[in-house]
């Protein structure tokens, strides 16, 4: 790793030495370690653990929410986007500003205040508790909560790109006879199309792991409303730490692969708005 | 829509040139009523909420929440954990940050993305990590019970979960920042005999301070927010090992109507926390894009003039 080219600045030496150290300790060794202790199972045993009939419940909530949470994402923070940038309307820079609510907001305060907005005495559950909607204490609140957490993402993927298109393309599909309905789907749509892929991408990803706002909006009730990370808390009390780390690590190879399809595409949808 | 779109072109008049480009206003009306409605329930009723449950009972119920000890001890956790943590990530932010932007090496690419990992990692996972290394039964326990230092389920173990949550905060913001900046400003520093510390201290702090700045107050957001992977390595011993947010949990699952409002006068202090960090970081994003904006404004025109000179041949 030696600095290739000629370069008169000092502190090389010292301070990447102290990223890889630092870097180790704190990120490389532990997740090492937990790879390490699970091959130290045969693999018929860490199989059996990682699918027990309570995990298996647990990730078909966990992954079964987390898309229904990321698609309304994918729908709604399309809208979004498109209005934060293409409209004008009072109060948008306002509007603009709380998308980052739900990164900047604990999510132990955001379990805690949608579980109250939902529940039936809550601004929310006094008008859908008596229609038959149950948004707290239930599998739609682990939606709710997932669908908090994710919001951001797709938002703010599509912004920077919506801001950089060029309009040029959609007046030339209008002065060609297209109605604005059909350029949307014929121009605009295609164009878009792999950037919110990519925040859906993200925001699933942010929700598979996510723990803190659902214990607070879900009733945790084994095979019904708990999610795969509480299986793992819930192992781990019982001192169950094989089954735990088995959960983790199917969590681990989850988060790293949907790591590397975010990555790849990302490559995918900046080939769609390569100008100037 | 199409119908809608048709009708206002054979009506003609102002639609007329804007067709093509723009939505029908009715179109439009229904697209910024869907997000709005969006945002107002999934963002502002919940925030709203905390602090109207919080002040239910009155504002003197709400200042007693905080002389409860447990609570008090549980806000002094929080802010020593972050104190500990947020620091660390930012010596190591800034030493990342260094050595990536202003040298080449083999192997870059890949430092980086090891850098973004912790935010790809369940918080749960997380604390396991750590509950692995340093537990009862993990590669470390047996060493460290003999010496009876305790990691997990104590204040040592929660540091370090934090640390790995927020680990890339700091780092992912500078080093794009000083990637940008370039290396001639410290290379014309060092040429005038500034030393490496100097150089540093003078020339390239000040040139990143908006980006560290940035970096440090998300970093500080998360630290006294984070949940989950605290929860695992706690052992959630009240007045001990709980931090703000385990607060917030342990008075909420007491679900007696007084534990409940105690449970939203803390969550309102992270709240508050929360409103402070957006504040902050949308009026840093309003000043870099106004540097930005005069920096591209200025540069095609005239770039070795200083701006007083260009204003002033622009008016004559």
């Amino acid at each position: 790793m030696a600095a290739r080219k000629f370069n008169a600045l000092p502190g090389f030496g010292l301070t990447m030495g102290f990223t890889i150290v630092y870097l180790s300790v704190i990120v490389l060794i532990p997740i090492g370690g937990l790879i390490f202790k699970a091959l130290g199972m045969s693999w018929a045993e860490l199989w059996r653990l990682a699918t027990t009939e309570r995990a298996m419940a647990a990730y078909r909530l966990t992954f079964g929410a987390s898309f229904i949470a990321a698609f309304m994402n994918a729908i709604f923070g399309t809208i979004l986007a498109w209005v934060l940038v293409r409209y004008h309307f009072p109060g948008r820079r306002f509007v603009d500003a709380l998308v980052d609510i739900p990164f900047a907001l604990p999510t132990a305060v955001a379990g805690l205040t949608l579980a109250n907005l939902y529940s039936p005495n809550g601004w929310l559950g006094q008008w859908l508790v008596p229609m038959g909607i149950k948004g707290a204490y239930s599998q739609l609140g682990v939606v709710i909560a997932l669908t908090f957490v994710g919001l951001p993402f797709v938002v703010r993927t599509l912004q920077p790109v919506l801001e950089g298109m060029e309009r040029e393309v959609e007046e030339v599909a209008a002065t060609l006879g297209a109605g604005r309905f059909r350029t949307f789907i014929s121009v605009v749509a295609p164009t878009l199309f792999p950037t919110v892929i990519t925040g859906f991408a993200l925001s699933f990803a942010r929700a598979v792991g996510e723990y803190g706002s659902v214990i607070f909006i879900s009733s945790n009730i084994p095979r019904k409303t708990e999610i795969a990370p509480l299986v793992i808390i819930t192992l781990l009390e019982q001192y169950e730490y094989t089954g735990a780390m088995a959960l983790a690590v199917v969590l681990l190879i989850i988060s790293f692969t949907l790591l590397i399809a975010i990555n790849l595409l990302e490559r995918w949808a900046s080939r769609y708005h390569q100008h100037s | 829509m199409m119908e809608t779109d048709t009708k206002l072109l054979r009506r003609g008049g102002d639609t007329k040139s804007q067709r093509g480009t723009e939505e029908s206003p009715f179109v439009k009306g229904v697209l910024i009523t869907i997000a709005l409605s969006f945002v107002v329930v999934f963002l502002l009723l919940p925030l709203m909420n905390v602090f109207w449950q919080s002040l239910s009972r009155g504002v003197r119920v709400y200042w007693e929440s905080f002389v409860d000890p447990d609570t008090r001890s549980a806000i002094k956790l929080t802010l020593l954990i972050a104190g500990i943590a947020v620091p660390l990530n930012l010596v190591f932010g800034l030493a990342a940050a260094w050595a990536t932007a202003k040298f080449n090496f083999k192997g870059k690419p890949i430092l980086i993305s090891l850098i973004d990992l912790p935010f790809a990692v369940s918080p749960v996972v997380a604390g396991l990590l750590f509950v692995v290394l340093f537990g009862r039964q993990g590669f470390f326990g047996e060493w460290l019970a003999d010496r009876n230092i305790n990691i997990i389920f104590a204040v040592p173990g929660m540091v370090l979960a934090t640390i790995f949550i927020t680990f890339p905060f700091v780092a992912r913001e500078l080093i794009p920042v000083m990637e940008a900046t370039g290396t001639e400003q410290e290379q014309a520093a060092l040429t005038l005999g500034a030393s490496g510390w100097q150089t540093f201290w003078y020339v390239t702090l000040p040139s990143v301070r908006w980006g560290l700045l940035y970096g440090l107050i998300l970093c500080n957001a998360r630290a006294m927010g984070e949940f989950g992977a605290v929860s695992v390595v706690s052992g959630h011993i009240t007045g001990q090992t709980d931090t703000m947010p385990l607060r917030v949990e342990k008075l909420y699952q007491s679900a007696s109507a007084a534990s409940m409002t105690a449970a939203f006068a803390v969550a309102s202090l992270l709240a508050l926390l929360a409103l402070v960090t957006l504040v902050i970081k949308t009026f840093l994003e309003w000043r870099t894009q106004r540097e930005f904006d005069l920096a591209q404004r200025a540069v095609p025109e005239a770039p070795v003039l200083a701006p007083s000179i260009q204003i002033s041949s622009r008016s004559s």
